[in-house]
């Protein structure tokens, strides 16, 4: 767009920045608000805004995705709005309406997972007993429970007030913090240089941090991962800068393009060019949490509020492989073969750690933790085939992977005892009794995950596992076949503790959902059945994507 | 006609899901099972008519019903059905043991909390998922049905099953994943070996057919293990099989009849109709590994169930020596072996249904799977007796009974070629008659014994052992007064077959008969298919048109 007699300014395609612009925008106008609304209309404000703004974004990326507008390199080729971004746009937009819902949600824990004070912790917690008391609070299901685990108010419409008459509010602020982050990934898997790149990754990172020690209120642990994620993923950051900086003394150019070109036809130095493809590699791994740089996300999964983890898990993953497959297509696609084999074994030590280690987990959060390191595994093989079929593989594997993921998510939250959510299998004894609906979901969702046909975990993998083969990577889809089978034995475990197993006789209560909740779940399993019998228009979407450059 | 076979793979689907919607509601057991019950028989008067519909004269298609609409272009799979002989056969069969599972089910008592309507939605799920793996004709769709009947048997055993159940359901899901698994490779293998061949990927049976042959042998051998891997622990050949004991022990009897007379024998139709069609090469040039396999199968099997003391695990100990000998038959490649094996694979569903039938209303009256548990059962219960007689009979292949045809056919048939297997497998016939015969003596004949005295389930047996002693031991002038005592209150306790459990068996002990001095018809369907699986094979038959070896 911009050549060297181009005016000062550079040209910005308003058209197709627009899904950016909308979200970016309200963010901040989610700030503002924050400052001038008043306590009581807040959270519904800032809810609507919310939704408002990401349902539009993804309506503008539909409108955009449909028009068949040719893909364009805008501010200064800084950033690539071209078909596989457009199709990760529309993942991450779609992945946030539940994700978003999900945080929204107060009908499952008085107030909300986001008390923004112990004084209004306590008076929800009073809230919650008086009234239990008066009969006000539904009963869930189960009887055998005691506290305010037990109940749980049946419509979220059904605000909790403290004393005075005073609401009581968690932080409105999580929406403003989401949409950020949500910015930052949007930027993050279509920026076309490694600069735009670094700076959407720390403005998708930053909210993330402070999401996960939100609800320290609750749990101690959720402000332990955030220190944690915080300290690891400062680190992942100065290392991907480093990668920056090395490639930038490589081709004098952070453009993705211009890397690619200096390493095709140069007799430069191979060693900054690796060494910062490794520096940077390593960064977005982490992002990606691929084994062996997952070390943070059982952690950070267990520990942060769930809804957060399922926002994370499901969107984070989305963005760092956009990120990833732009990065090796674009840029280093020309070296493929220089820097394969270590990737090679990057991906086979990811599905090992991701499935070993998921087989001694006995805590539910934790087990979805591993399992996502073992899926980043099978994501990568998508990733390295540097073609077509490989492209369009990984990009369903994610939408598929993430409303699978963001569903269970969701389901976990549901499943509580006396201290909040009963996330140790152990809790989950019996649940198939106590509560059909639930356990017939979450054995759908283990399914999706252990790739059983019919559900979109079939479909991904498949896709994934022969783009993978064509692209003559064979001990490899051996390996992850294996390693499939391993795995879906932690998946068939919790089904067995579900059904076969006696349930524990002060075992947790299921809550009921609230519509929020309902609807999240829903969505997310419907499309993990639907793109598991009918995947044709999506593969149809993804199919025949290229980058630019 | 296509739409008759739609018709068979939706009504069990179906019937299914409206016992499923039943299933959570007491008060809707019964109407569930019935609704189960109408299901089955529809599926049964179905297949009657395909059966009626079935053309076996000479240049009939490969498939017949065929049915083909697009499913997932971007994969080119096609959601394809076709009939051939071999899946019109273990179609029909499925369709006469489900009515007769759910008959024999109606009696039993399920674990607390557990319905019938969900046990019966559950066979029934099964059914239909059975129906489109034996009628698949695109290979993605039998790939998807293959790994899919897992998951209504795993919870047939899981939920319905022994004390041991949660064990066998996930050893069970595991083996079979994971066959399933790299069966997945071979099947991807093959997408993508089409993509280059062909011009585009697709899964089409027939065209993968023409296309797979021709592949280089190193490469038909690697998507033939593939395939192999899968099939051989479905179809349990040795070592791939100590799954099979622990699931059949721990399955309820009617969700163990559908597992091994029919779950298990997509295993054996896996080698007929992918492995040799597809890969005739490497069947060829492998022929010797699986032979040996099943020769081991035959011997060790028969070993081994004579060496049980469960009854349920002895049974499913027997199929793993029949499965060793339909094994035998498909890869000796010659048209009588594979049309014994073809025929063995309906036989032996029937004998060993009729065999797990048996066993299960002993189980029953006694309480208890354990031989020891049993003795001299024929004087209380003759009739019981008198079945279990003739479904061991008809086991271990007696002339005059269902399974003496197609085991004969397979060793006539595998002779020419493959004498010494032979040889060493016609061992095995010997072995079955002692390990059934031993079985028969120690629980049907002799002094009355353990459940069968007091039929009070497993905690009688010390009382048991006691009362047999005194009675044999002693010999005084008391003991035969003891003796009949004994009698009287087993009378009470353990009863002959009800009305209702002999009209549940006498279907099958028909079939036992009718088609052991009858094959024609069933033989019929299958030679057309029998000859066109030689064909793609591409081996001379070594038996002359009118049956004697070259």
């Amino acid at each position: 767009m911009t050549g060297p007699l181009a005016p000062a300014f550079p040209t910005v395609d308003y058209g197709a920045l627009a899904p950016v612009l909308i979200v970016l925008g309200a963010a901040c106008l989610a700030v503002l608000l924050e400052a001038l609304l008043p306590l009581r209309v807040r959270g519904r404000v800032q809810l609507g805004l919310t939704l408002v703004a990401v349902v539009g974004a993804l309506l503008a990326v539909i409108v955009r995705a449909t028009s068949g507008a040719p893909a364009v390199s805008t501010l200064s080729g800084a950033i690539a709005v071209d078909g596989p971004a457009l199709f990760l746009w529309g993942t991450l937009l779609a992945l946030a309406v539940p994700s978003v819902l999900l945080l929204a949600d107060k009908s499952v824990e008085p107030g909300g997972a986001f008390l923004a004070d112990p004084v209004a912790l306590g008076e929800a917690e009073a809230d919650q007993q008086a009234r239990e008391k008066a009969g006000v609070g539904a009963r869930s299901a189960s009887s055998g429970s005691s506290g305010r685990a037990g109940g749980s108010s049946g419509a979220s419409g059904a605000r909790l007030t403290g004393r005075g008459g005073r609401p009581v509010e968690g932080h409105t602020e999580i929406y403003a913090l989401v949409l950020f982050a949500l910015g930052g990934m949007l930027v993050f898997c279509a920026s076309d240089d490694l600069l735009t790149m670094f700076i959407a990754l720390e403005v998708l990172s930053l909210p993330l941090y402070l999401l996960c020690g939100l609800a320290r209120r609750r749990r101690l642990m959720s402000q332990e991962s955030a220190v944690k994620y915080f300290l690891l993923g400062a680190f992942s950051s100065a290392f991907f800068l480093y990668g920056l900086a090395l490639l930038y003394g490589y081709a004098d150019s952070v453009k993705l393009s211009d890397i690619s070109l200096a390493a095709a036809g140069s007799l430069r130095p191979d060693s900054l060019l690796f060494g910062g493809l490794a520096l940077l590699v390593v960064g977005l791994m982490f992002k990606a949490s691929v084994g062996p740089f997952h070390t943070w996300t059982p952690d950070v999964y267990q520990g942060a509020p769930t809804s957060v983890t399922a926002f994370m898990a499901a969107c984070t993953k989305v963005a760092a492989f956009g990120a990833i497959l732009r990065v090796f297509t674009v840029a280093f696609g020309s070296t493929v073969w220089e820097w394969r084999g270590v990737l090679w074994v990057v991906a086979i030590v990811s599905m090992l750690i991701g499935a070993v280690l998921g087989l001694t987990q006995t805590d539910v959060k934790r087990m979805i933790a591993y399992s996502s390191v073992a899926h980043a595994g099978f994501l990568l093989l998508g990733a390295m085939a540097i073609t077509p079929a490989g492209l369009s593989a990984t990009l369903f594997y994610l939408l598929a992977y993430g409303f699978t993921t963001v569903a269970l998510f969701g389901l976990v939250s549901l499943v509580r005892g006396p201290d909040g959510e009963a996330t140790h299998l152990s809790a989950w004894a019996g649940l198939g009794k106590r509560s059909p609906v639930v356990a017939a979901a979450v054995t759908f969702l283990m399914l999706a995950l252990a790739g059983i046909p019919l559900t979109s975990g079939f479909t991904a993998k498949f896709a994934v596992f022969s783009a993978a083969l064509a692209d003559g990577m064979t001990p490899l889809v051996i390996v992850a076949l294996v390693v499939s089978a391993v795995a879906a034995f932690f998946y068939l475990r919790v089904v067995v503790l579900m059904y076969f197993s006696e349930p524990a006789a002060d075992g947790p209560t299921v809550s009921v959902p609230g519509p929020f909740t309902t609807v999240a779940i829903t969505l997310g399993v419907v499309v993990t059945l639907l793109l598991g019998v009918v995947p044709t228009a999506v593969l149809g979407w993804a199919d025949g994507l290229s980058f630019l450059g | 006609m296509s739409a008759l076979l739609l018709a068979l793979l939706l009504v069990p689907l179906i019937g299914a899901a409206v016992c499923g919607a039943m299933a959570t509601r007491e008060d809707l057991d019964r109407a569930g099972r019935i609704v189960g019950l109408a299901s089955a028989a529809v599926s049964l008067v179905l297949v009657v008519v395909v059966w009626s519909q079935f053309a076996t004269g000479p240049g009939t298609p490969r498939f017949q019903f065929a049915l083909s609409v697009d499913w997932i272009p971007a994969f080119g799979t096609r959601f394809a059905l076709g009939l051939d002989g071999i899946a019109l056969t273990m179609i029909a069969l499925l369709a006469v043991l489900v009515p007769v599972v759910l008959a024999f089910a109606w009696a039993d008592k399920l674990p607390p909390g557990r319905t019938g309507s969900g046990f019966t939605a559950l066979i029934l799920a099964t059914q239909g998922v059975l129906v489109g793996v034996f009628a698949a004709t695109d290979v993605f769709l039998f790939y998807v049905l293959f790994e899919a009947m897992l998951i209504p048997m795993y919870f047939v055993i899981g939920r319905f099953g022994g004390p041991r159940r949660q064990y066998a359901a996930v050893k069970f899901f595991l083996y079979s994943f994971l066959g399933g698994l790299i069966m997945l490779a071979s099947v991807i293998g093959l997408f993508v070996a089409s993509d280059t061949r062909l011009g585009e990927g697709t899964f089409d049976w027939t065209a993968l057919q023409g296309m797979a042959a021709q592949l280089p042998l190193s490469t038909q051998i690697w998507l033939f293990l593939g395939f192999f891997a899968a099939f051989a622990i479905k179809a349990p050949l040795v070592p791939f099989h100590t799954w099979l004991p622990d699931a059949g022990a721990e399955a309820p009897i009617a969700g163990g009849v559908i597992l091994l007379g029919l779950l298990d024998k997509v295993g054996t139709f896996g080698f007929l109709r992918y492995t040799l069609p597809l890969f005739p090469a490497a069947s060829q040039e492998l022929a010797p590994l699986v032979l040996t396999l099943a020769v081991i199968g035959v011997l060790y099997g028969s070993l081994l169930a004579a060496a049980q003391t469960d009854l349920k695990r002895f049974v499913a100990y027997t199929s793993i020596a029949h499965f060793g000998f339909i094994a035998l038959g498909i890869f000796a490649f010659s048209s009588q072996s594979l049309a014994g094996s073809a025929l063995y694979m309906v036989n032996h569903g029937i004998s060993t249904a009729m065999l797990f039938l048996v066993v299960g209303l002993l189980i029953r009256r006694g309480g208890t799977s354990a031989m020891t548990e049993y003795g001299g059962v024929g004087r209380v219960a003759p009739l019981l007796a008198g079945m279990f007689l003739v479904a061991g009979l008809s086991t271990i292949a007696l002339p005059g009974t269902n399974s003496f045809i197609s085991e004969f056919l397979v060793l006539l048939g595998a002779f020419p070629r493959e004498p010494v297997f032979s040889v060493i497998a016609t061992v095995g016939i010997v072995f079955a008659a002692l390990y059934m015969l031993w079985v028969i003596q120690r629980t049907m004949t002799g002094p009355l014994r353990g459940a069968a005295v007091v039929g009070d389930g497993p905690g009688a047996a010390s009382a048991a052992t006691f009362g047999g002693d005194t009675g044999s031991g002693a010999g005084t002038g008391t003991g035969s007064d003891a003796d009949e005592s004994w009698m009287r209150r087993t009378t009470a306790r353990f009863g002959d077959l009800t009305r209702g459990e002999v009209a549940v068996l006498a279907p099958l002990v028909a079939l036992i008969l009718v088609l052991g001095f009858f094959p024609g018809p069933v033989l019929e369907v299958l030679d057309p298919t029998v000859s066109a699986t030689l064909s793609e094979v591409g081996v001379p038959d070594p038996v002359t048109p009118n049956g004697v070896p070259r």
